[in-house]
């Protein structure tokens, strides 16, 4: 056992929010080190070569939540963040589609094609889920005051929060209330008729949640996603050049230009304790690092439940991190093409490529995907997010040649059986399968394909249970509760060991929020 | 979308010309937005919005008609001479397939009008402007050995920009582009189309431009689209060249500046010094038009500045918040002038902005006079908020804004 440098402070995991934590920490002019397991940094925004030729944005596909400020503060423009506009959906049915751009009065005709009423509800609903989407925004902004024991400073941020929701008019209240606790169906059906646009907005809201559409809860996280549409100067959905992992590689050059050091395959075993202080960790090749403190970015079960001893942390608080739900509800499917996919309902290259599509017919197609799920099956007709980055960024792939990435819901972790290789290669089948029914040409162009299940989410990129939240985005699980009551401000129970992934306020996405205001917060207690 | 207009003959009756490539164009123009430019249609935007337009400059391959440019063809054993006198740089020590950018001056040392001098062959030049220029250069060479005829129409072009631009090229060109240095030149064709390409732009990025016979022009833009498939290319309009020339900083006549022969007043005129175009006037060459006035110029400096700012954010956003609003910004370039105060004294004018969707950052080009024009200075910029003028902090920066290395570079 090797004893090397001693650090101020030292981040468990190199995804994309321990990142930001070690760049605003070396910013502020700490002597950080953060430790990867894998060979590549990013966690699960990470960007690798998969197949020859062919990169791929292995997990994380989009980016459209990444914060402004964190942006600007990291300067990260300058090391390599350039996001290319995804700025359309099509959702293809039986013989016919609906694609929605960003030009309002293109999408207005193109839904009045469906509904008359929904084209013009859309106009209404995209400012109104603005509003709210302003309103809600200062609650993620703003760190989780414990509502056992409010201090000062969460007094004044308490105050600022509620002399905002002040300026709510009464029927924005009602809607944030609505949005807060319905299931995004009966939310969205107060609003809209024609079913496939209805199946498309609410799916955003069952991603990376083990719910479905009529779910009391989904209405949330599709609220969630709508929170990157807000900010004036940054699109909605973007795709990072070179893939996701190039974001993180970008929040990593930045570290290291303020100063971090950053250690790839080096994998944590424990975190060192010494009189109940975190004093720094051993990797599991033996070596030890010593420091002031240790941020883990890890979720919170490998956060408290592997990285330190249970017996360390009050039971109470054990109890609740194992109840903390993580289940993981979907899979990614990467293809390698030898063209574009062909879609019947609306066949050849067009600008219905460049952005999202998705497979997301009806409100009965997606809940008796979740069906499947909930009797620990993968949904034989998954619900897909697909995009094919290759379209906006020619590098990702050979000359002519695409990659497409498919986001596929639901796959439980804990499948009947458990996961193993013929069920994964079933699991990319039936997706595959699912996919030939709107784009027939896709049999014959696949090169090569990449299935992950929840369980290779967890084994590789060390989602547990694969949830790609770390943690579902459940009311129960939110602001002050997340992780756990009492230890949402980034502290833990062990002195001197922290929490900043996407575990912890405000939650999951590519967003840097956790990690931003974990290191703010930090930074303010330093002594 | 693959939409046919059922309306196929599309017929509109225009004084305006049509370029070379209009046939194409028009057919793919989406938004039917047109501009004027030099009397022709020229596409603002082919898409409904500019944004893939403009990320297609920038990440994949972008096709631009710039068939619109003043062409004009200079031969004779006196056009290099002639060229030297007429234009500030020294084209005395250019050589054949090199191309140089310049300005060139009335007597009195204000700008006319710049563009690109191309050496095609001994004595062979031409020359592109922004606005026509004939009896200029022919008054100019009263006496010496060259013939001066306007190739505009003679000519069409293409500008093919982007980091891909050069693997398309490389795919259906005779020659490789390889080696073929920044503003450098040659001739190739391109499966069978005889063209010049000059490895010259207006985006500052990897780039070419290709110059062709009118009679190929339709060939030739199907066969760029045809090869250009597999790397992204994409036609691109007005728009998003406008905003990669800003964060390229190449200045834009009547925008950023007033040609000397049509400024109203002296004021409105602009010497090269004045437009940060320093590096353009070569004081050791022989004699140029408004040589003696800029070497005056040089001894009691003018007191305007040609800068980048950058608009700082957290000012910005605190004023718009008080409104209730994020920031808003321009989804287009700007071209209004635009007051810049130092103490709320105004200090100068921005003419041309835009957000920097790359650079995630608003910038703009500014006239600023010297003294509050030094890097890192802090001036107040005017900017609306809610129908009302606030003022914002803006800071000068380093132009160009974006300078990325392939726009120079080779491979290895």
């Amino acid at each position: 056992m090797s004893k090397l440098s001693k650090y101020d402070a030292i981040i468990v995991g190199g995804g994309h929010n321990g990142l930001t934590a070690a760049a605003y920490l070396a910013k502020a002019g700490k002597k950080v080190l953060v430790l990867e397991r894998r060979y590549v940094l990013g966690g699960a925004a990470v960007t690798e070569e998969v197949f020859p030729g062919f990169k791929f944005s292995v997990c994380s596909y989009v980016v459209s939540l990444l914060k402004s400020n964190v942006i600007r503060e990291l300067m990260l423009p300058k090391f390599g963040l350039e996001i290319l506009p995804l700025e359309s959906t099509f959702t293809p049915f039986d013989k016919d589609y609906l694609f929605r751009t960003s030009d309002p009065d293109q999408t207005y005709k193109e839904i009045y094609r469906h509904s008359r009423k929904d084209a013009e509800t859309y106009k209404r609903f995209g400012p109104l889920m603005g509003q709210i989407g302003m309103a809600v925004r200062p609650i993620l902004e703003t760190v989780a005051p414990n509502p056992l024991g409010i201090n000062f400073s969460d007094i004044v941020s308490l105050k600022k929060l509620f002399s905002h929701f002040n300026g709510l008019s009464d029927e924005n209240f009602e809607y944030l209330c609505k949005l807060m606790t319905m299931s995004s169906s009966d939310f969205l059906d107060e609003w809209f008729e024609f079913e496939p646009l209805k199946a498309t907005m609410a799916a955003s809201g069952i991603i990376g949640t083990f719910m479905g559409p009529r779910s009391p809860g989904s209405a949330y996280v599709m609220l969630h996603h709508y929170m990157g549409d807000i900010d004036g100067s940054f699109r909605a959905w973007g795709f990072q050049r070179g893939g996701t992992g190039e974001l993180s590689m970008a929040i990593a050059r930045s570290a290291e230009y303020f100063g971090a050091d950053i250690l790839t395959s080096a994998s944590v075993d424990k975190v060192l304790t010494k009189y109940g202080k975190a004093c720094g960790v051993v990797l599991e090749n033996g070596d030890e690092y010593e420091s002031n403190i240790v941020i883990s970015a890890l979720d919170p079960k490998l956060t408290f439940l592997k990285l330190v001893d249970e017996n360390d942390l009050p039971s109470d608080f054990v109890r609740d991190i194992k109840n903390f739900r993580i289940r993981g509800s979907s899979g990614k499917v990467n293809l390698a093409l030898d063209g574009l996919p062909n879609f019947t309902a609306l066949p050849g290259d067009g600008p219905h490529l460049r952005g999202a599509i998705s497979i997301s017919p009806s409100y009965d197609y997606l809940e008796k995907g979740y069906d499947d799920a909930k009797y620990g099956n993968f949904s034989k007709e998954p619900y897909m997010d697909i995009i094919l980055p290759s379209v906006l960024d020619p590098d990702m792939a050979p000359p002519g040649k695409h990659v497409m990435s498919c986001f596929v819901q639901y796959a439980p972790y804990n499948i009947n059986g458990g996961w193993d290789d013929m069920k994964r290669e079933a699991f990319g089948d039936a997706v595959i399968n699912t996919l030939a029914k709107y784009a027939p040409n896709i049999k014959d162009i696949i090169l090569h394909r990449q299935v992950l299940t929840p369980q290779d989410l967890e084994t590789t990129f060390g989602l547990s249970e694969g949830n790609i939240f770390h943690g579902e985005l459940t009311l129960q699980q939110l602001f002050s509760l997340r992780p756990a009551v009492k230890w949402a401000d980034y502290t833990t129970p062990i002195r001197n060991y922290y929490q900043c992934g996407s575990g912890t306020h405000p939650g999951g996405g590519v967003t840097g929020s956790p990690g931003e205001m974990a290191a703010k917060q930090i930074l303010k207690k330093w002594k | 979308m693959k939409k046919i207009n059922k309306l196929q003959d599309f017929i509109c009756r225009t004084e305006l010309k049509m370029s070379p490539f209009f046939e194409r164009t028009s057919q793919i123009n989406q938004s039917q937005e047109w501009k004027r430019w030099g009397g022709y249609l020229s596409a603002t935007q082919y898409d409904l919005h500019h944004d893939n337009e403009y990320f297609a400059i920038r990440t994949k391959a972008a096709l631009l008609d710039i068939s619109p440019l003043y062409k004009y063809r200079i031969k004779g054993t006196d056009a290099q001479c002639f060229l030297d006198k007429l234009v500030t740089r020294n084209i005395q020590i250019c050589t054949v397939g090199q191309v140089m950018y310049s300005p060139w001056c009335d007597e009195e040392g204000k700008v006319i009008d710049d563009g690109t001098i191309q050496f095609l062959a001994e004595n062979d030049f031409r020359l592109t402007s922004a606005e026509p220029n004939l009896t200029w250069l022919i008054d100019n060479s009263i006496g010496m050995d060259v013939s001066i005829s306007d190739e505009s129409d003679d000519i069409s072009a293409l500008a093919l920009q982007g980091p891909k631009s050069r693997d398309i090229l490389n795919s259906i060109s005779s020659k490789s582009l390889d080696s073929l240095k920044f503003f450098c030149l040659i001739e190739t064709d391109l499966k069978g189309i005889p063209v010049t390409i000059s490895r010259t732009g207006y985006t500052g990025d990897l780039g070419y431009e290709i110059w062709v016979d009118p009679s190929q022009s339709i060939s030739l833009w199907d066969l760029l689209i045809k090869y250009g498939k597999r790397f992204g290319i994409t036609p691109v309009g007005l728009n998003a060249l406008d905003i990669a020339r800003i964060e390229a900083s190449l200045i834009l006549l009547d925008v950023d500046y007033i040609s000397s022969r049509h400024a109203l007043i002296e004021n409105r005129k602009s010497s090269p010094y004045e437009l940060g175009l320093d590096w353009t006037v070569k004081m050791d060459g022989n004699n140029f038009i408004g040589k003696k006035a800029l070497l005056f110029e040089k001894k009691s400096p003018s007191n305007w500045k040609f800068r980048g700012i950058q608009i700082e954010w957290e000012p910005m956003e605190k004023l718009f918040k008080r409104v209730g609003l994020p920031p808003s910004l321009p989804s287009k370039a700007w071209r209004v002038s635009t007051p810049l105060y130092y103490n709320n004294k105004q200090v100068g004018y921005a003419t041309s902005g835009c957000w920097s969707p790359i650079m995630k950052c608003y910038i703009a080009l500014a006239h600023i006079q010297e003294e509050y024009s030094q890097i890192n200075s802090k001036l107040d910029f005017e900017i609306k908020v809610e129908h009302f003028n606030e003022l914002t902090s803006a800071v000068v920066v380093e132009t160009p804004f974006f300078n990325p290395e392939r726009k120079t570079s080779c491979p290895n």
